[in-house]
């Protein structure tokens, strides 16, 4: 991956990248008009909003984003289960938020820092990246430590997604970083969070038979395809339209 | 149900570097660190700022309408304390 | 710097409750001539001066119901967002479904100063004491309501809301300045939207057209009632709460709105609609004020479901509102990682 240019962007992982931030996007516009408070109105959208940004220039590199968003089938996508798992309560959203964006930035960083193709795009989603995170790991805090509820509803969340997190470290085709100590950094920042939440690192594995790589592979789970029939049916109702 | 009261906070900001803070508005937060999180969306969406204070609005010290008279009214007639108050001659420059 | 004759010669009123503390007769009368001059010099009222307790009033019930709407306006456009028939549409309809929410947050705030919490507020929507726009009581059946609520809705809020900007309660105008200013793209993007829609595919133009059928008399109802059946009306414009009539508002919004189908090429559902002469305005249609009168009571389409889902979102965020009030009670008084007490703490996007 040493030439620069769109161009030569590996198609592959610019699905990838540009999958996991457009379906997180749609999730996170469920929210709009149901958020807990109206503060939060505000926050959700705005990294919303960054991620369809962020979706909308990779996808692009790839092919025509509309084409991409509203036309390709299910097992065409190539997200991560992580981001396609339904918002459940504020826990859940916040625990996926956490997971997630840590993740993303840690990729991000090494992708900024090194002369590939995303470097650029990279630059600049870090810094949105570093917002989202810094958002994720308040919320966890507040959500772990505020209320004996609240408490319980974090630690369900936390450990519910557990098994989704494995799949982020499979090394994606075209994305040079170092995966395994990607992983490692990862569980000590997200480990760092949730201590700090009175939450303890869940005991789960972090993969399961489904789960291994499989979101890369284009093996989703069954809300997936609701989200999309949803996403997509108007687009696909009127072929060849303008909007 | 009483503890969802979150308190109030009024909020400041820089609109760009060279300028003082202004009072762009107020919000509702549980701590400092959010209501400066929640400032940042509400109050800078559209890239209004570099930078922003919170501070709680019980901690707000006002002067209240009837002082002002012996708070403000000092200053307006002491005219000679502004430049509009000298008298120079035409094409008297750099003054 | 305007000091307001009333903030001079009025005294103080720290509790808010509208009754000046040494209050006596004489003494109210004077701060009631004093503030009637401000009001009729054009200058502003604001937070600690002394005022009239019906003007406090108007105001809480304006404010509130003004923030209401957009927090309940969110509703039918957010059941587009997800979906929204292409990206670029998309972010378009989040951002300004967002901006909704945030408008809401400044009129609350600017309620707020008035002596009136949030939590009050937000309580009389939930049980029904305060109302809100009656116009989102309408439901969006096709994707072409999202650009006729744009071009329509947000262009006849538009028209109420510029001479706002200039009302004499300071916190109220300057809410709307900042308002008016982010809302310009509401409605430009509405038209837009249409105008694609419009020059399309026949299904496209067909639903842009009935979108705008479906859209255009209840914009017309959001001026409210006519002038002589108006109740607040005349008090509201002696205050400077209000500025122009509702009748006159309405007249001006359809002036506008014609032209505008035009180029559109979308017709509007008026067979009376046409130009006079005479008084350099359009002529309309009259309007339906038993369906306006109706939604306003509680039985439009969408009334219980906007306000069922209002007070869901409200009641299942309980848990998450004080678990955070929880949290800052046990670490109140130690730093956050993340403020800096004393610092300025840079706030910049990218």
């Amino acid at each position: 991956m040493t030439a620069t240019g769109p161009a030569t962007v590996p198609a592959t992982a610019a699905l990838a990248l540009g999958d996991d931030a457009l379906v997180l996007s749609h999730r996170l516009g469920e929210w709009a008009g149901h958020a807990p408070v109206l503060e939060e109105e505000v926050a959700l959208a705005n990294i919303a909003l960054d991620l369809l940004g962020q979706a909308r220039v990779l996808l692009s590199l790839a092919g025509d984003e509309d084409e991409l968003a509203y036309l390709r089938e299910e097992r065409a996508f190539r997200n991560l289960q992580l981001v396609e798992q339904p918002n459940g309560d504020f826990a859940h959203t916040i625990a996926r938020q956490l997971y997630f964006s840590t993740y993303q930035l840690l990729l991000h960083t090494e992708l900024a820092a090194g002369n590939g193709p995303f470097a650029p795009l990279a630059a600049k989603a870090v810094k949105e990246i570093a917002y989202h995170r810094d958002h994720a790991e308040q919320w966890t805090l507040r959500l772990g430590d505020g209320t004996e509820d609240s408490h319980e509803r974090m630690r369900r969340a936390s450990e519910a997604l557990w098994r989704f997190t494995g799949e982020m470290f499979q090394p994606v085709e075209g994305l040079d970083a170092d995966w395994a100590g990607m992983e490692e950094r990862w569980l000590e920042s997200v480990r760092d969070v949730l201590t700090r939440a009175t939450l303890t690192v869940p005991e789960g594995p972090r993969t399961g038979a489904w789960s291994a790589g499989a979101g890369r592979q284009g093996l989703h789970t069954e809300p997936f395809g609701r989200m999309l029939a949803e996403m997509q049916h108007l687009h696909r109702s009127h072929p060849g339209a303008s909007w | 149900m009483t503890t969802t009261d979150w308190p109030l906070w009024e909020v400041f900001v820089r609109s760009r570097r060279g300028l003082s803070h202004t009072h762009a508005g107020s919000l509702h937060a549980p701590d400092a660190e959010l209501a400066l999180r929640n400032a940042r969306d509400l109050y800078t969406r559209r890239g209004e700022g570099v930078s922003i204070w919170v501070v709680p609005a019980a901690a707000i010290t006002a002067s209240s309408p009837d002082e002002k008279d012996p708070f403000f009214e000092p200053a307006a007639d002491k005219p000679y304390r502004h430049p509009t108050f000298y008298e120079i001659p035409e094409g008297v420059k750099h003054l | 710097m305007a000091t307001a004759a009333a903030q001079r010669t009025a005294g103080t009123q720290p509790d808010g409750d509208g009754v000046p503390d040494t209050a006596d007769t004489a003494d109210t009368a004077a701060y009631q001539r004093a503030f009637d001059a401000a009001v009729a010099a054009d200058e502003r009222v604001e937070p600690r001066d002394w005022m009239p307790d019906a003007y406090r009033a108007t105001l809480v019930r304006q404010i509130a119901q003004h923030a209401h709407s957009e927090i309940i306006g969110m509703q039918p456009e957010a059941n587009w967002i997800t979906r929204a028939p292409s990206l670029r549409r998309k972010a378009i309809l989040m951002a300004k479904v967002q901006d909704e929410a945030g408008h809401g947050l400044y009129l609350y705030s600017a309620a707020e100063t008035l002596g009136t919490g949030r939590d009050e507020l937000l309580d009389k929507l939930h049980s029904g004491r305060q109302k809100y726009s009656s116009i989102f009581n309408y439901p969006t059946l096709t994707w072409a309501d999202v650009g006729a609520i744009g071009w329509l809705v947000d262009g006849a809020a538009i028209t109420n809301q510029v001479p706002l900007c200039r009302c004499s309660y300071g916190p109220y105008a300057r809410a709307m300045v900042r308002i008016c200013k982010e809302e310009s793209f509401h409605q430009r993007q509405g038209y837009e939207s249409l105008l694609a829609l419009s020059k399309g595919t026949p299904e496209q133009h067909a639903m842009a057209q009935d979108a705008v059928d479906r859209w255009w008399w209840p914009s017309l109802m959001m001026f409210g009632p006519p002038d002589d059946e108006s109740q607040h009306s005349a008090q509201s414009m002696e205050w400077k709460i209000k500025r122009h009539s509702n009748d006159e508002l309405r007249q001006r919004f359809v002036d506008i709105c014609v032209p505008q189908a035009e180029s559109l090429g979308l017709t509007l559902p008026d067979p009376d609609l046409r130009w006079n002469e005479e008084r350099g305005h359009y002529d309309f249609g009259v309007i339906d004020w038993t369906e306006f009168r109706d939604v306003l009571k509680g039985n439009g389409p969408c009334n219980e479901q906007r306000i069922t889902q209002r007070r869901r979102a409200h009641d299942e965020g309980a848990w998450v509102r004080e678990a955070a009030a929880a949290y800052a009670a046990k670490h109140t008084g130690t730093a956050g990682a993340a403020g800096h007490k004393t610092h300025e703490t840079g706030a910049a996007r990218a």
